[in-house]
């Protein structure tokens, strides 16, 4: 099963956004943390690991995206075994900030209007992705042990 | 539909829908007759415009004396200086009135060093940090030609309240005779809008504390705006919007009765702050339903024979979640539809959104199309010409008493339940409005509800950039104003006040005239904020989607 965590950074009270898309989540199968509001960057990298989660998704309008959204991917990165998570932000994000966000690691971003099929499926395509690629690293890593095993 | 009847494209079948309802969900009648609105007697349901129960509006001529409403714009950015700007040219333009946006720091007892406000300086509103912020705002603003001056003071109402009285003072204005208008809500925060302090009966407290001192000392403001409209755009249906809201007044003004306040004259001049949606006939019925509730209430719970005190004022808002970031231009259209309804429903003072809202905040030119719209409702459509215009419509007599009736069940159960402070602390409404805003989502997406550009006529053009970027630097500016501040001001004054709030707050005595102290003292808002979490603790946020 996907484990996704919605998380609600910085003072921004607009949270209409981020329960409706954990409520799409849980309904699509997935299951579904919400941090509630006012979470910090350390805070959510924190749940994001104990839980293990393979999606973060990160909702925001007040216009604080670019400051908190690059700390929560690379706090949730730090995390041991938490650096193929995958990192979606929901909300009022302008379209010139989006290239630079991505560049920072984050996978998709969704405005308001986006059908929430298209939130889930897109998340579960990039957790299947980040999985894949999960397991490829871990098959080399098998082989190169083998290999010096030999 | 003839059978013969080609479709153009562009035209939806609408038969292909399986029901006819509003926004909130009421199921519309093909045809609405003197049937539905049997065993209501006009003389009790309406009366006469400025009389109980005020259903037609609270005032005899409404519109017609040339008194329109109050036309506002929020708007406060960036820093004070920045706003200072905006303001005078509202005011150059001909408006009447302004909104003082807060930034969330500022909304929330931070000030703008402290860690908590990263990347959050300035970015929603202005941010206050000190009386000399607002010194700054208001420089050169000509007091005489402004009829009221909103803010979304809410956790920390009391403290801005504190500025105020502490500006005019020094300025030697009679703090009276500006229309301040604070929110000052603080349930509603817990509910849905997320700008909370400390834990909510303190905040009731505090609230409280804001309608007492008006009472007494600025008969003149606006000592509370009780709020459906962030219910509403946290998913509320109109029935919701207005039970959770008087719910919420009914707290408050037991709390003030309870303390020996004169509630006519502490909330004579309080507001409702209300959404203006887009299903025109349920949003004007939803108007005259909340000026019955209002006054019915005001009536039997509180023995308030004085009409000024039955008679509920309205300030509608523009739904902002009915813009969308799609073909924004449409939103004009969306913001006129909204402007008829609010003026066809006798409203008070009025917001108009601005058409780019959807995709960051609003340039300036939008600014002033969101403007004009109200004058050309209010000038040129004639709907103000006569009183409660749609009154009389079967139609909107049925919705009026349906939405009403189900405001009645809904307040029944949380009084039931131990009244609206008891029912957030359970997180009663909060479940209701996700729900509620869960099934929205699902039938736009099913397209059950048509929303032009999003999910039927879409151009597949990319969202436009922002033309709207607010400056990095408003943090660094504060920070240094901060330090300055700190290295001028009399600190032990500053140290003085701050001990009488305290020690005030732990009395649970009225907060006004120590907080007056703390700000003239040049006090931060965070300093102030930070001595009364040591008495009162803070909020930790419920989790429910």
């Amino acid at each position: 099963m996907v484990k996704v965590l919605i998380a609600k950074p910085g003072l921004d009270g607009h949270d209409r956004g981020a329960k409706v898309v954990a409520r799409a989540f849980e309904e699509a199968g997935a299951e579904v943390i919400y941090t509630g509001l006012q979470a910090t960057p350390d805070e959510i990298a924190e749940i994001a690991a104990k839980e293990k989660v393979d999606a973060v998704g990160v909702s925001l309008l007040s216009g604080a995206h670019n400051t908190l959204m690059p700390k929560v991917v690379d706090k949730v990165k730090e995390k041991e075994g938490m650096d193929n998570t995958v990192f979606i932000l929901g909300g009022i994000i302008p379209q010139q900030d989006i290239p630079g966000l991505m560049e920072k690691g984050v996978s998709g971003v969704f405005g308001p209007g986006t059908p929430l099929d298209e939130v889930t499926e897109f998340t579960f395509e990039q957790v299947a992705l980040a999985k894949a690629e999960d397991m490829a690293e871990q098959a080399l890593t098998d082989m190169a042990n083998k290999a010096s095993n030999i | 539909m003839r059978p013969d009847h080609k479709r153009t494209k562009g035209e939806l079948n609408m038969a292909e829908k399986k029901k006819h309802t509003t926004l909130s969900g009421y199921e519309l009648k093909r045809v609405y007759t003197e049937d539905d609105i049997k065993g209501k007697d006009p003389k009790t349901q309406l009366g006469e415009p400025g009389h109980f129960p005020f259903t037609r509006g609270i005032r005899e001529e409404m519109y017609r004396d040339g008194r329109l409403w109050t036309m506002g714009q929020y708007a406060g950015f960036a820093s004070a200086e920045e706003a200072n700007k905006r303001f005078r040219y509202i005011i150059d333009q001909g408006g009447t009135g302004f909104s003082v946006a807060l930034d969330l720091p500022t909304q929330m007892g931070y000030d703008s060093d402290d860690t908590m406000s990263e990347g959050e300086v300035g970015k929603v509103g202005v941010a206050i940090d000190s009386l000399a912020d607002i010194e700054a705002l208001f420089k050169g603003i000509p007091f005489e030609q402004v009829r009221q001056i909103r803010t979304t003071a809410n956790a920390n109402s009391i403290i801005m309240l504190a500025f105020y009285v502490a500006f005019a003072k020094k300025n030697n204005i009679d703090p009276n005779t500006i229309g301040f208008f604070l929110q000052n809500d603080i349930l509603k925060e817990y509910m849905c809008r997320g700008t909370y302090i400390f834990p909510p009966a303190a905040g009731v407290k505090l609230s409280v504390d804001v309608l007492e001192y008006c009472g007494k000392h600025l008969p003149h403001w606006t000592p509370i705006a009780v709020s459906g409209y962030h219910i509403r755009d946290a998913g509320a249906t109109a029935a919701m919007e207005l039970a959770f809201t008087l719910a919420d007044m009914i707290e408050y003004y037991d709390a003030a009765v309870k303390r020996g306040v004169d509630i006519v004259a502490a909330t004579a001049n309080s507001y409702f702050f209300l959404g203006a949606q887009l299903d025109f006939l349920e949003e004007v019925a939803k108007y005259r339903a909340a000026r019955r509730l209002y006054a019915r209430i005001m009536k039997e719970r509180y023995h308030v024979t004085a009409e000024e005190a039955q008679r509920l004022k309205i300030f509608a808002f523009t739904s902002g979640s009915a813009l969308t970031a799609e073909q924004p231009i449409n939103n004009i259209v969306r913001v006129a539809i909204q402007t008829m309804a609010a003026a066809a429903g006798g409203i008070q003072t009025f917001h108009a959104s601005s058409y780019d809202e959807a995709i960051s905040l609003p340039t300036q030119e939008a600014v002033t199309v969101s403007l004009r719209t109200q004058q050309i409702v209010g000038y040129e459509s004639g709907l103000t010409e006569t009183v409660d215009p749609l009154g009389g419509s079967y139609a909107v007599e049925a919705l009026t008493n349906a939405i009403e009736e189900e405001v009645l069940a809904l307040l029944e159960t949380i009084e039931k339940n131990g009244g609206a402070l008891k029912c957030i602390e359970e997180g009663f409404q909060q479940r209701m409005l996700a729900d509620n805003a869960y099934k929205y989502q699902k039938s736009v997406d099913k397209k059950e509800r048509i929303v032009v550009g999003v999910n039927e006529f879409k151009d597949g053009k990319p969202i436009e950039p922002a033309q709207f970027t607010v400056p990095e630097d408003v943090a660094i500016k504060q920070t240094a104003k901060i330090n300055n501040l700190k290295a001028e001001r009399d600190n032990e004054r500053v140290k003085r006040a701050l001990a009488a709030v305290e020690k005030a707050a732990r009395n649970d005595e009225n907060l006004g005239e120590y907080m007056i102290e703390a700000v003239s003292a040049y006090a931060t808002l965070g300093e102030i904020c930070g001595v009364l979490k040591e008495v009162y603790g803070k909020y930790t946020p419920m989790k429910i989607y």
